[in-house]
């Protein structure tokens, strides 16, 4: 038995019930006991009090989109390192993608992150489980004993896969399970050697493009594959304007389709790869300034469903290298709420959209209970101060690595107390 | 108007050259061009009297690092950082530092312990010589990086053209060939940009980069509707990568609409000059017999090149005790 928990005094923002209203909230065991809107809450005998007077009270983000280097690559990033930087930054449950050494494709694996988590990491660390077979795109994995494992949802993390034939059979299939279908949109050989957005920019630098169609014809292949097979599937991450037209477009007819767009993808554009910045080589890459501009409409309009960190986190070994060269990926966990608010704090997107994003809409599309303020609910729980000023620097930061796209940015709006399952894991000053 | 200058004074003559590297054209000012143009004019000088050197680089040590190998270009600049006086020594990394198990960044911090004055680099990759110059101590510059530039060609072709037209005011350059792919077409439009020279690319769709609009040139897909009038012919090398049929079909059918013969060449000015950075394909993108007529100046670029690479060395790298 832990103490009870009461914050009093919060602007609570609820997505789930579009709430948005002072109000107090009891925690106890575990769980929400008790939500009052402007009334007074009793407190019970013993109770821990936190007046939260200017701060937001939210539900605790969920991150759809996480690599971890745990297992195999642990001088990357660690469960118990990604679970700090989950949780310095409002994170309280991440899904885990399945590009470690080994794959995560056998239910075994499953088993084993979920123990190691538990014990190790202070957020809710969700994996999921590969669609094929070691990542290779050739043979789909045991989606029904991963799933009994413990594996969220299905994808093949960073990879693409690229026989359409095989994408029906593991769609079908997974079917059978409602297991949400995650898929990464890349075409492998209209990729080629791009590294960059296909544009101006891109042949200034010298570098080779990727065109947008590289990510508008998977997609429109997997949409008409979705409805095919009524498979519950995930845009893993679209990144041009023409995507998020794609989308909207089958969600008309076929409500079991959602879209997930990066952080990155939502606030920088190409031009801030400036000289070859390699934290800024991403995939999908950034964007011009107009398909940035797109995934905001798309996140107004409810085409794009999820915000999520694309946490990447690679080493200085393969950063520190030319662009062409180097690795994709940037860290993001502790970064994503604040760069999140840039949107809100621009007027851009109101505040309930940009949390619904990252708490219910994932919550709805895993399956889970958390992602709300309600009673009975999980008590994943975040408090932060909506205006508060900070600048990221790389060497504050807990993951164990450091290439942030954002470094060295001044953001507004900090997590000041992160509560999972009713402990608090992350305390910043005296809240 | 371009700005032109009459033909150089002594090497004192010259105000200091502000830049510490030399990794692009789109770090020059139009002046600091001018300037190199001018300097290099001088050297032309130097290298065709007996005696063919000055001191000015007395003392100094010039490494050519090269990751990809260039016989004429790692030549040019070895010629011409021994003409000025320098230690020049030739590093060749046959292999790219990463399959080495060393970062370029590694490499920089061993080449810097070296106290190298000016590292001359060429590299696979876009930005890679960028990279190193943020991490040495010395000048850098740039031999050619991937398909970004090659600042140093640029200028050998805008000194060709001024010396065999008297000016680069009011003439018009064709680049044709490859210009998706080659570093020598992005220098020479943003040098030729610079000083206001009317441009044209010439190339088929499949070689042509996106948004090369935005260049301020003209674009042409028809060789024969691109050559008209032209005062300068500049082709590039096609890679035999491009021919393998995902670029372009065949060379013979690449050598049929987009290869400099001697039809297609009446159709520029009678006195239209032609050039090429070298190695050319000969029967691909140019007719031998052009490229061994009169019309031609790609010997001349050659020698433009190198003192284009002693005004550079000599700009870069101050103080200097005067020959």
């Amino acid at each position: 038995m832990t103490r009870p928990l009461l914050i009093e005094n919060a602007r609570i923002v609820d997505p789930a019930s579009n709430t948005d209203h002072g109000g107090a909230v009891l925690v106890e065991d575990g769980r929400i006991i008790d939500l009052a809107l402007g009334g007074p809450v009793g407190v019970p005998d013993g109770a821990e009090v936190i007046d939260a007077q200017g701060l937001v009270l939210a539900p605790g983000l969920i991150d759809m989109r996480v690599f971890v280097g745990e297992p195999g690559k642990e001088y990357r990033e660690t469960l118990a390192s990604a679970g700090a930087a989950a949780v310095a930054g409002g994170v309280t449950s991440f899904v885990m993608m399945p590009d470690t050494m080994p794959v995560v494709d056998d239910g075994a694996l499953v088993d084993f992150l979920i123990r190691r988590a538990e014990a190790q990491s202070p957020a809710r660390i969700l994996p999921a489980a590969a669609i094929t077979k070691g990542l290779g795109g050739q043979e789909i994995t045991e989606f029904g004993l991963l799933k009994e494992a413990g594996a969220v949802c299905l994808t093949d993390g960073a990879s693409s896969i690229q026989s359409s034939a095989l994408l029906r059979s593991a769609m079908s299939y997974a079917a059978n399970f409602d297991m949400a279908f995650v898929h990464h949109l890349a075409d492998a050989e209209l990729v080629g050697d791009g590294v960059m957005n296909e544009g101006f920019f891109a042949t200034i630098l010298g570098l080779r493009g990727i065109p947008r169609e590289a990510e508008t014809i998977p997609l429109a292949r997997d949409l008409q594959l979705a409805a095919l097979t009524q498979v519950r599937y995930h845009a893993a991450q679209i990144s041009t304007a023409a995507s998020v037209a794609l989308v909207q477009a089958a969600k008309t007819g076929n409500s079991r389709v959602t879209a997930g767009v990066s952080i990155n993808n939502l606030c920088l554009n190409e031009n801030d790869i400036g000289r070859y910045r390699t934290y800024f080589k991403l995939n999908p890459p950034l964007r011009s300034e107009d398909d940035r501009q797109a995934m905001i409409e798309g996140l107004r309009s409810g085409a794009i469903d999820t915000i999520h960190s694309d946490h990447d986190p690679q080493d200085s070994e393969v950063k520190r290298q030319p662009f062409a060269e180097a690795s994709d990926g940037a860290i993001g966990l502790e970064t994503l709420l604040a760069a999140a608010l840039r949107l809100v704090h621009s007027g851009e997107v109101d505040l309930l959209t940009v949390l619904r994003a990252m708490t219910i809409r994932p919550a709805e599309i895993l399956g889970l209970e958390a992602g709300r303020i309600a009673r009975g609910a999980p008590a994943d729980l975040i408090v932060f101060d909506l205006d508060h000023p900070w600048q990221v620097r790389e060497r504050e930061l807990r993951s164990k690595s450091r290439n942030t796209s954002f470094e060295n940015a001044r953001l507004q709006g900090k997590v000041m107390r992160t509560i999972v399952g009713g402990k608090t894991m992350f305390g910043h000053e005296e809240v | 108007m371009p700005q032109q200058s009459s033909r150089a004074g002594q090497a004192g003559d010259f105000p200091p050259f502000r830049q510490r590297h030399l990794i692009s054209i789109a770090d020059l000012q139009q002046h600091e061009i001018v300037d190199l143009l001018d300097r290099a004019e001088r050297m032309i000088d130097v290298s065709r009297q007996e005696r063919k050197s000055l001191a000015t680089l007395s003392g100094k040590t010039q490494i050519n690092l090269f990751f990809e190998p260039s016989t004429r270009t790692q030549s040019s600049f070895e010629i011409a950082g021994k003409r000025l006086g320098a230690l020049v020594v030739n590093m060749s990394v046959k292999t790219s530092s990463v399959s080495k198990g060393e970062t370029l960044v590694d490499t920089a911090a061993t080449l810097n312990a070296m106290r190298p004055d000016v590292l001359v680099v060429r590299h696979s990759a876009a930005g890679a010589v960028e990279l190193l110059a943020q991490k040495v101590g010395c000048s850098v510059i740039n031999a050619g990086d991937g398909a970004h530039e090659h600042p140093t060609q640029a200028l050998l072709d805008a000194l060709t053209i001024r010396n065999h037209k008297g000016t680069l005011a009011g003439l018009t350059i064709a680049i044709c060939g490859d210009i998706a792919n080659s570093r020598v077409a992005r220098s020479n439009l943003l040098l030729l940009g610079a000083l206001n020279v009317r441009t044209r690319v010439i190339a088929p769709r499949t070689l042509l980069p996106a948004g090369i609009e935005n260049f301020a040139t003209e674009v042409f897909t028809d060789m024969e509707e691109g050559l008209k009038g032209v005062d300068v012919v500049m082709m590039l090398r096609l890679q035999h990568e491009r021919a393998n049929g995902k670029m372009i079909p065949s060379v013979r059918e690449y050598y049929r609409f987009y290869g400099l013969d001697a039809a297609k060449l009446a159709l520029a000015k009678p006195d239209a000059i032609v050039m090429h950075p070298g190695p050319m394909n000969r029967g691909v993108e140019i007719d031998p017999a052009i490229a061994d007529s009169e019309r031609s100046v790609i010997n001349d670029q050659v020698e433009m090149g190198v003192a284009v690479r002693m005004a550079v060395l000599d700009a870069l790298l101050p103080p200097r005790n005067e020959a």
